[in-house]
């Protein structure tokens, strides 16, 4: 770990320590507190929610919330709750991470190690699809999605997915190796080394925290999606958020607030678990990113 | 490194040709085409991803501006109308309403996301023995879904249920927080709910580009007597600017994207008080039957992102230039 900026906490009063640490934990408390009301809410029953008292432990614990947003929680005409939804997100997640990643990484090598007269153009190109909001991409996709016959689809999603994610993994691939020392690729190139060669061998060994802070960005940014989602794949296979969302903001009668918010603890956790496992590599891979590129 | 280097190298070794020759023995080819096709490999690997850029993106952008300029309307039709759908579009009180939501809230999120992610970051860089436990707090909405974050902070801030009814039981029985069904206030919690999801990030992006500088830089400065708040003013803020550069293009980019908080957090509402024109876009062109109109506004979003993006990408790709 670097070492800190230190030079600013030299003869400064104990006052001032307070006062940061104050600052720090009622900031944390701040953001921990919408969290808090999620996890206590989805464990209390019906009853206590419309008591109020949103802060308040559940008096009844009870897990009934969370069973009827996985099982039998209605979502638009079919009762069977967010778990098929659960599986769609997954199904599209794993190959659309997965394929974005390693072109990512491929483009990125390329256009670092390998430049050609044009590079640079080709980087802006794709560096701008970034950017471009999705909204001027919708009508075109659902038509050409449904003139491949995978509209509404999960394979449809992986393949939005993948092509709109391409600018951002190619962008970290590329910062990250723009950094890498090109005596190391010119002395392998000396001993023989090939293209694939030099990237299996050689850049991709090294290249472990760019990998893990693209893997993560992917997984929440297309966990999280709900734009191409709610475009694409409307009913039977919409991932877990458009689930989410139609179970919260179509729900007739009497609105289930615990069980809404159990089915959102459903949508998050498999990022906040990502985030658990590998939070803390991914700020350490965040701030080699930085600093190296 | 160039092309011209990289095949001058890799030509100019003998060992090279056999071993390519080891691995394709068939036809043993000579060295020239060898060195050929490894100048071309590189353009190989990366056309696939180039093709699906230019289709998915610049292909598609084409095809909704001429979409804008037709008749849609529940379906595609083209059938070329001039400029019909913008004529419609600026006579759309919603679209105003959109576009003053749009400032309104892309300069709250980005300014105070900016301000307390360096607050964050240099609060947390003063040698805070709890920074472990502190900074995942901190960075962990940013794992959430937007439409978690809506779901949550809807029930949160619940009028008749959530902060509201906590402060009324605490004895403060005359605040109103009615922000979230207040017509003129909705916007605010959207910008309030953004702001707990991706200051984190900026903080973790500060505090990287303030672990990054050089310490030797510092206890120069130090060495000149600079007082801490001109070190951090002079010397150590500056030095930041990649790291502020980058997330503010990050902000910038969820920012316009922000269509899912608002769908989650308050439908567009109440009436359309919370309007963006990712929202706007959306609702004409699925459901209201104005595809071209829909398709006019996104053409409009893209205008405005590229006067912000594209300066920054020439900057970016001469920078490139120089690091040559």
């Amino acid at each position: 770990m670097a070492a800190s900026v230190e030079t600013a906490v030299v003869g400064t009063a104990r006052f001032w320590r307070v006062l940061i640490y104050t600052t720090l934990i009622v900031f944390a408390v701040m953001y921990l507190l919408p969290l808090w009301v999620m996890v206590v809410t989805s464990f209390k029953t019906l009853d206590e929610v419309h008591e109020g008292r949103m802060l308040a432990l559940p008096a009844h614990f009870t897990t009934e919330a969370w069973s009827s947003a996985w099982g039998t929680a209605c979502i638009g005409l079919t009762c069977e709750g967010i778990s098929g939804y659960f599986w769609n997100s997954i199904k599209m997640v794993v190959p659309a991470v997965a394929i974005s990643t390693l072109l990512g990484a491929l483009n990125g090598y390329v256009l670092t190690k390998w430049r050609f007269p044009g590079h640079r153009w080709i980087f802006g190109l794709m560096l701008f699809g970034c950017f471009i909001p999705f909204q001027v991409v919708l009508v075109p996709m659902a038509q050409v999605l449904g003139k491949l016959g995978i509209a509404n689809s999960t394979a449809g999603l992986v393949l939005v997915h993948v092509v709109y994610g391409l600018g951002f993994t190619t962008l970290f691939f590329r910062n990250y190796y723009e950094a890498f020392p090109n005596e190391l690729i010119r002395a392998a190139m000396i001993d023989g080394a090939g293209f694939f060669r030099i990237f299996w061998r050689i850049l991709l060994p090294s290249s472990g925290p760019i990998i893990v802070v693209t893997v993560i960005f992917q997984f929440t940014n297309i966990w999280n999606d709900f734009l191409f989602g709610a475009s694409f794949a409307a009913g039977g296979s919409a991932p877990m958020t458009v689930a989410l969302n139609n179970l919260v903001s179509s729900s007739t009668g009497v609105k289930e607030y615990n069980v809404h918010m159990a089915a959102a603890m459903l949508a998050a956790l498999p990022t906040l678990l990502v985030y658990v496992v590998a939070g803390r590599f991914f700020v350490r891979g965040l701030m080699a990113g930085a600093v190296k590129g | 490194m160039g092309e011209g280097s990289g095949e001058g190298l890799w030509l100019g070794v003998p060992s090279v040709a056999n071993r390519m020759a080891a691995i394709t023995s068939e036809s043993r080819p000579t060295d020239r085409a060898i060195g050929w096709l490894q100048g071309q490999l590189p353009k190989i690997v990366l056309s696939p991803s180039l093709a699906a850029i230019l289709l998915f993106v610049y292909g598609f952008i084409l095809w909704t501006i001429f979409l804008s300029f037709s008749r849609s309307k529940i379906l595609p039709v083209y059938k070329f109308a001039g400029l019909d759908a913008y004529e419609r579009l600026w006579s759309q009180p919603n679209w105003y309403v959109a576009l003053e939501n749009l400032a309104i809230y892309g300069v709250l999120y980005i300014g105070l996301c900016c301000a307390l992610g360096l607050l964050l970051a240099i609060l947390l860089d003063q040698r805070i023995r709890i920074e472990g436990g502190l900074r995942p707090i901190y960075l962990y909405p940013m794992a959430l879904s937007f439409i978690v974050t809506g779901t949550a902070w809807k029930w949160f801030l619940n009028p008749g249920l959530g902060i509201e009814k906590v402060m009324h039981d605490w004895g403060w029985t005359s605040f109103t927080f009615d922000w979230l069904v207040n017509p003129d206030m909705a916007i605010y919690t959207v910008v309030i709910a953004a702001i707990w999801q991706s200051s984190g990030f900026v903080m973790a992006m500060f505090l990287a580009g303030l672990r990054g500088i050089d310490n030797e830089l510092i206890r120069a400065a130090q060495i000149d007597g600079a007082s801490s708040f001109n070190l951090y003013r002079r010397i150590i803020i500056p030095q930041l600017r990649p790291a502020f550069l980058s997330a503010v293009i990050v902000l910038a980019h969820m920012a316009i994207k922000s269509y899912d908080l608002v769908i989650a957090l308050t439908g567009g509402g109440p009436g359309n008080a919370t309007e963006l024109p990712a929202t706007f876009m959306y609702s004409y062109t699925f459901t209201r039957n104005q595809m071209a109109v829909g398709g006019a506004s996104a053409v409009i979003m893209l205008m405005t992102i590229s006067a912000i993006i594209v300066p920054y990408l020439y900057s970016e790709l001469k920078e490139g230039g120089r690091g040559r």
